[in-house]
């Protein structure tokens, strides 16, 4: 054999050897289950092989199960398993530490809720569960949703797999770093300014912010109840379509939960998507993105267009103005919210709140105190309204919007958290969440140094289906989403 | 690459199109801190009192936003008066010690609070 040859083998071998279960989609690993050949048992033995050796370089969770009672779980449905189980029966997951999970602790990374045991199950929880999921861990993220680094909090930084001296993101970013890492066959997340989609695309998953009232936020400790929506994080869209359909639906005990139908999200995924119109804001590939972010878009636009896909340039002038629009409205309604925190019925006192916690409360407070409240609180809501009819305009121009996540990489340790304002700025392209409207974020590339960049696809209201539909499509033709962080491979 | 960042320039282009909002002072964020229920040192106000203001002069951009005529929008989901039965629904209910688990200070199966008014 040729030399060059033997050295081609010999550069394979390591991805040949590392091929994981875990790297199998949802359904072929729903499959392999069905037809016995592999089990739940081997696939938690998996998580629990790349936790125990990887984990301690991430931080990416508050708690991990012990193993021996998720391994005997992983046995029960092995034994009990037939042809007509849910797809995620006998799949592990992990779910971020906001979500109440009776008997497991639920900190929300934060020492006020340190110690805190849940009594009861949150509905998006419990639905997973039902379906036959395993928990094995509950993961690292910002304090009480408040970042996009996942650096603040009371159980240090969520590392980034494909570099561990920058940010995973946030605020799920144990969930982000963990999915890409392997550590888990999918996770559930919780996006209010970009939570889920920020990580998604600082580590190489994909992640799906819902429409609000699409999935129940009943459980699940608040941040802002106008925003907030319980979505799926994993390795691709298809994957999310699938764990969509056994989070979504109604719930009597989230009054704002949908009555809307939930659709087959996984029927139309092989639908061609030519014909469809992508619309690319221009404002958002103008001042302030990265170079490289940017001509990986246009990129991925390409090949949209190869798909047969139109891509039409469109406006969202009032851009700069959605941060300070989310932030108003979120800080007031956080400022609500965590006022509950008194240490009475449960958790520590208020003076365990993290400085940018206690920055947001004070936000809130001044933006609903007398005086003030005409000119900020109210202010942001109309200032919403404007938003709505913004992105209703540019989406009766196109099917989806194509818009960057985040305006850079993976930002190192130390740097958001030290800035608040910068804090505040890498939600630029996510802060759209005042609109309630749904968005889909995906790898489209790497830049020169091998950090993950990341696209989002923003819908009209109850478009999941869709936005799933494009971005299943568009991994077909690419393989950003199959790539591993070279952490794991050694 | 190391000297390139965005969100530096980004913060440039925002905060130089805001026009200089009243200062704050350290009494209204002493103020803010008692309404929020948050107990904080002097030194503690008197480092969060500049980053306070830098955010709220970040915020102050929506002031520049013409919004006459324009209602507000508290909600996006257009459901309104979304009841239920008043029914006890028993599988909900948690036991008296359950309700009890996460406290600190119990007394004879209640909560213990501290005194608010004095002897």
């Amino acid at each position: 054999m040729p030399r060059k040859h033997i050295k081609a083998i010999l550069k394979l071998m390591p991805y040949l050897k590392n091929k994981m279960l875990i790297d199998k989609s949802l359904t072929e690993l729903a499959s392999g289950l069905i037809n016995k050949e592999f089990s739940s048992e081997e696939i938690v033995k998996e998580c629990f092989d790349k936790i125990e050796k990887i984990n301690s370089k991430l931080n990416a969770f508050t708690t991990v199960l012990d193993k021996d009672e998720v391994i005997k779980k992983a046995r029960e449905k092995d034994n009990k398993r037939t042809e007509n189980n849910n797809s995620l029966y006998g799949l592990p997951f992990i779910i971020k530490d906001s979500y109440n999970t009776r008997g497991f602790p639920t900190t929300v990374a934060s020492n006020v809720l340190k110690n805190y045991i849940s009594p009861y199950d949150a509905t998006v929880y419990s639905r997973i569960l039902n379906a036959g999921a395993i928990l094995i861990a509950k993961t690292n993220m910002d304090a009480w949703g408040h970042g996009a680094s996942s650096e603040n909090n009371d159980y240090g930084p969520v590392r980034n797999p494909w570099d561990t001296s920058r940010v995973a993101g946030g605020s799920s970013g144990g969930n982000a770093a963990a999915i890409s890492s392997r550590m888990t066959t999918f996770g559930i997340g919780e996006d209010t300014g970009g939570s889920i989609r920020n990580p998604s695309s600082w580590c190489n998953i994909t992640g799906l912010k819902v429409t609000y009232g699409r999935t129940s936020r009943y459980g699940c400790v608040p941040y802002v109840s106008s925003f907030d929506t319980m979505g799926p994080m994993a390795k691709s869209a298809e994957d999310c379509a699938l764990i969509l359909q056994t989070m979504a639906g109604q719930d009597p005990l989230d009054a704002t939960s949908s009555p809307k139908a939930v659709p087959d999200y996984s029927k139309n995924l092989q639908n061609r998507i030519s014909g469809l119109v992508l619309g690319m804001p221009k404002e958002c590939y103008a001042k302030g993105l990265d170079p490289e972010i940017k001509s990986s878009i246009e990129k991925a636009a390409e090949q949209f267009q190869q798909l047969g896909v139109k891509i039409k340039e469109i406006s969202i002038p009032l851009l700069d103005y959605g941060v300070a629009v989310y932030y108003l409205i979120g800080t007031s309604e956080t400022s609500s919210n965590l006022a509950r925190y008194d240490a009475v019925r449960y958790g520590q006192d208020r003076s365990n709140f993290t400085k940018e916690t206690i920055r947001r409360i004070m936000l809130g407070t001044y933006a609903l105190s007398a005086g003030y409240y005409d000119a900020y609180y109210r202010k942001a809501q109309k200032g919403r309204t404007l938003f709505i009819k913004e992105y209703n305009k540019a989406l009766s121009e196109c099917d989806a919007i194509l818009m960057p996540v985040e305006p850079m990489v993976a930002t190192k340790i130390g740097e958001l958290i030290n800035d608040p304002i910068q804090n505040m700025l890498a939600d630029i392209y996510t802060c759209q969440t005042p609109t309630g409207l749904p968005s889909l974020a995906l790898p489209c590339g790497f830049n020169q140094s091998g950090m993950p960049i990341g696209m989002q696809l923003i819908g009209k209201m109850f478009t999941e289906e869709k936005l799933l539909n494009i971005g299943h499509q568009y991994q077909q033709m690419t393989d950003w989403h199959k790539r591993k962080p070279p952490l794991i491979e050694k | 690459m190391a000297s390139w960042n965005s969100l530096e320039v980004l913060k440039l282009l925002i905060i130089s199109s805001m026009k200089n909002q009243k200062a704050i002072t350290k009494d209204q964020v002493k103020h803010l801190a008692k309404l929020a229920n948050l107990k904080l040192t002097d030194k503690e106000l008197e480092k969060l009192l500049p980053q306070f203001t830098s955010v709220v002069d970040f915020v102050s951009k929506v002031q520049s936003l013409n919004t006459k005529n324009i209602p507000e929008t508290s909600q996006v989901t257009g459901l309104e008066n979304i009841f239920r039965e008043d029914l006890i629904d028993k599988n909900r209910m948690f036991t008296q010690d359950e309700a009890l688990s996460n406290a600190k200070k119990t007394y004879k199966g209640y909560f213990e609070v501290d005194a608010i008014f004095e002897e």
